[in-house]
């Protein structure tokens, strides 16, 4: 399963500072959309609307629609639960459940919501799951010892499978990579191109290299000043955001000529 | 083999050689015992107390001289820090070599088999009051334990604006409520229902427990403030609903905290004396009834055995130490306990 995300005209406020304005853009299903930009800019708290999970910090709110085939997110009545487990998310720093073993880690998203599931089905979610973030081969072999013991890079591959074990047609990375060293960044990257198969997915990255690497399109933020509000500056193909941009600003950015 | 030249490096400064601070403490203790035999008159407390000073001294000023003055202050605090240690353990072990060695007389199966109904002098024992504390206590922490986790859970979890902030407030003033105000408002609380003149054991753990809320919230906060919000996100974005969050992700990651600092607040209530004075009364029977008659306490049975002592008043002070020390005991067990429950569910960082 793989959807369709729509953003049409969103403002993210945080209580009466407007964080994001105005950004309208379309992420088609089986595909990496990335975002760039410069610190402060807003990517993060636009991801974080595309889950709300924005919400949980006090005094976040949003105006405008979020689609996810044809869905607003924002609509009256919606479950910011249901939505978030059709969309999923790994986070900058890798953050295992330090009470769980790995296999209860897997298992997080179905245990923490008291559904029962056999032992036999459980055991192939987890082995289905770590396959599909490459870790499998790594702790098979104990899965029954606490996942904070695991290196970084395969934390952070636990919280993939993690987010891929609840099933969601959309995941949200936000920096994944900024906390791993090389090896384990090509490790996600790899990832990620398999992923990319199933669902949807969307990364916020500065790492440039990445962008360019991973991803089919990508949209750069930008803020004019400290107190001024992000805005989307260019949307497009990846190829065309790094050889020919619109936009003078973008050009700046990705040939390293900013400010 | 020629000698080598020592080679010159421009980074080593003086260093005082490793057993200093020890030889210079030997030398102060030395001379000072010399000068306090020759003026005639020493005192041992005396002579540590002018020994520590000039040790402080004289260590400062050889390390200011050999090493400069960045070392000099580093042992000089070193050796306040130390000397506040060894003050702070001067009552410690004081009240506990005092304890046992006053409490071991009556130390036996009588005191802890037999109440006092009926004793006059020798024999007799705390039982009674022993039954009266652990069931007194037990019905504190069965009231305070749940309503202070879930006030902490409240102020962490969900408390925003005015609300949150007055009972953060109220908590604050509950904190520093005198304990025998704390036992009047019990009293008061159960003469209007039941008329003047009340003593029941369910009191004193009504009163108890406005002294014990306040300190489970307080520890309990601070647990649950000490849990990432890394964690709460990554539960939350797995679309697991906020209380499931709490209640499976929250609460075990900080359920070392949180019991180490409810029974930390049990230790801190079993030893209330005034309160229990007021609501709970005094006996000499037995009572394992919290809803009926007066029951008896720990604190209250060394109390009034020291105050009111019979015909032979050593055999009511040789009790009187042996309630303190089982007591202390008491509060020791729960401790140690805590720290076992700790280490149990404490999460696991081994590889």
């Amino acid at each position: 399963m793989s959807k369709r995300i729509e953003v049409r005209d969103l403002n993210v406020y945080y209580s009466k500072f407007r964080a994001v304005e105005g950004v309208s853009l379309t992420i088609e299903p089986r595909s990496i959309t990335a975002f760039i930009g410069p610190s402060g800019c807003g990517k993060s708290t636009f991801l974080r609307t595309l889950n709300r999970m924005h919400e949980v910090i006090p005094g976040a709110r949003v105006e405008g629609e979020v689609l996810i085939d044809g869905d607003d997110l924002y609509g009256p009545g919606v479950d910011p639960v249901l939505v978030r487990r059709q969309v999923g998310m790994v986070f900058q720093r890798p953050n295992p459940f330090p009470t769980m073993s790995i296999k209860e880690n897997v298992l997080a998203g179905v245990k923490l919501n008291n559904r029962r599931i056999s032992k036999s089905d459980a055991d192939d979610l987890v082995e289905k799951s770590l396959r599909g973030a490459n870790l499998w081969n790594e702790v098979k072999d104990r899965l029954d010892r606490p996942g904070s013991g695991l290196s970084g890079g395969q934390q952070q591959r636990l919280c993939i499978a993690r987010a891929i074990a609840v099933s969601p047609d959309i995941l949200l990375m936000d920096e994944p990579c900024s906390a791993l060293d090389p090896i384990s960044t090509l490790a996600i990257e790899d990832l990620m191109e398999e992923l990319k198969k199933e669902y949807t997915i969307v990364i916020v990255t500065h790492n440039m290299q990445q962008a360019s690497r991973v991803s089919d399109k990508t949209a750069f933020f930008n803020i004019a000043g400290t107190g001024q509000p992000g805005k989307l500056i260019e949307y497009d193909d990846t190829n065309t955001i790094f050889t020919q941009p619109n936009v003078q600003a973008t050009e700046d950015y990705v040939s390293g000529r900013f400010g | 083999m020629s000698t080598v030249a020592p080679i010159a490096n421009a980074l080593t400064a003086g260093k005082l050689p490793r057993y200093t601070p020890a030889w210079v403490l030997l030398g102060s203790a030395i001379i000072i015992t010399g000068i306090a035999l020759l003026m005639g008159n020493p005192s041992i407390p005396g002579i540590v107390v002018v020994t520590a000073v000039l040790f402080v001294v004289l260590v400062y000023l050889l390390s200011l001289v050999v090493e400069g003055s960045r070392k000099a202050k580093d042992r000089l605090m070193t050796s306040l820090v130390t000397l506040a240690f060894l003050l702070a353990l001067v009552p410690l072990i004081s009240v506990a070599a005092t304890t046992i060695g006053l409490g071991l007389a009556r130390f036996d199966l009588e005191f802890f088999t037999t109440s006092m109904r009926n004793v006059t002098d020798a024999g007799g024992g705390a039982l009674h009051a022993i039954v009266g504390t652990l069931l007194i206590t037990l019905a504190t922490a069965i009231i305070s334990i749940p309503i202070g986790i879930l006030t902490a859970i409240y102020l962490v979890e969900y408390g925003r604006g005015k609300l949150a902030k007055w009972i953060t407030f109220m908590v604050d003033i509950m904190i520093g409520i005198p304990s025998i105000v704390a036992g009047l408002f019990a009293y008061a609380l159960f003469a209007l229902i039941f008329g003047p003149g009340i003593r029941l054991g369910i009191a004193g753990s009504i009163a108890l427990s406005l002294l014990m809320i306040p300190v489970v919230v307080r520890s309990t906060e601070e647990m649950l403030k000490l849990v990432p919000n890394e964690l709460r996100e990554a539960s939350l974005a797995l679309g697991v609903p906020k209380y499931l969050t709490i209640i499976k992700v929250v609460l075990p990651t900080s359920l070392a905290g949180i019991v180490t600092g409810s029974l930390l607040a049990v230790a801190r209530v079993i030893g209330e004396t005034a309160p229990l004075l007021i609501v709970a009364g005094f006996t000499q029977s037995m009572n394992y009834n919290l809803f009926s008659d007066r029951m008896m306490s720990l604190p209250l049975f060394v109390y009034s055995s020291y105050s009111q002592q019979g015909a032979d008043p050593q055999q009511f002070l040789d009790r009187a130490w042996t309630g303190a020390l089982t007591l202390i005991l008491i509060v020791m067990a729960l401790n140690l306990l805590g720290r076992l429950i700790a280490r149990i569910f404490s999460p696991k960082l081994s590889r």
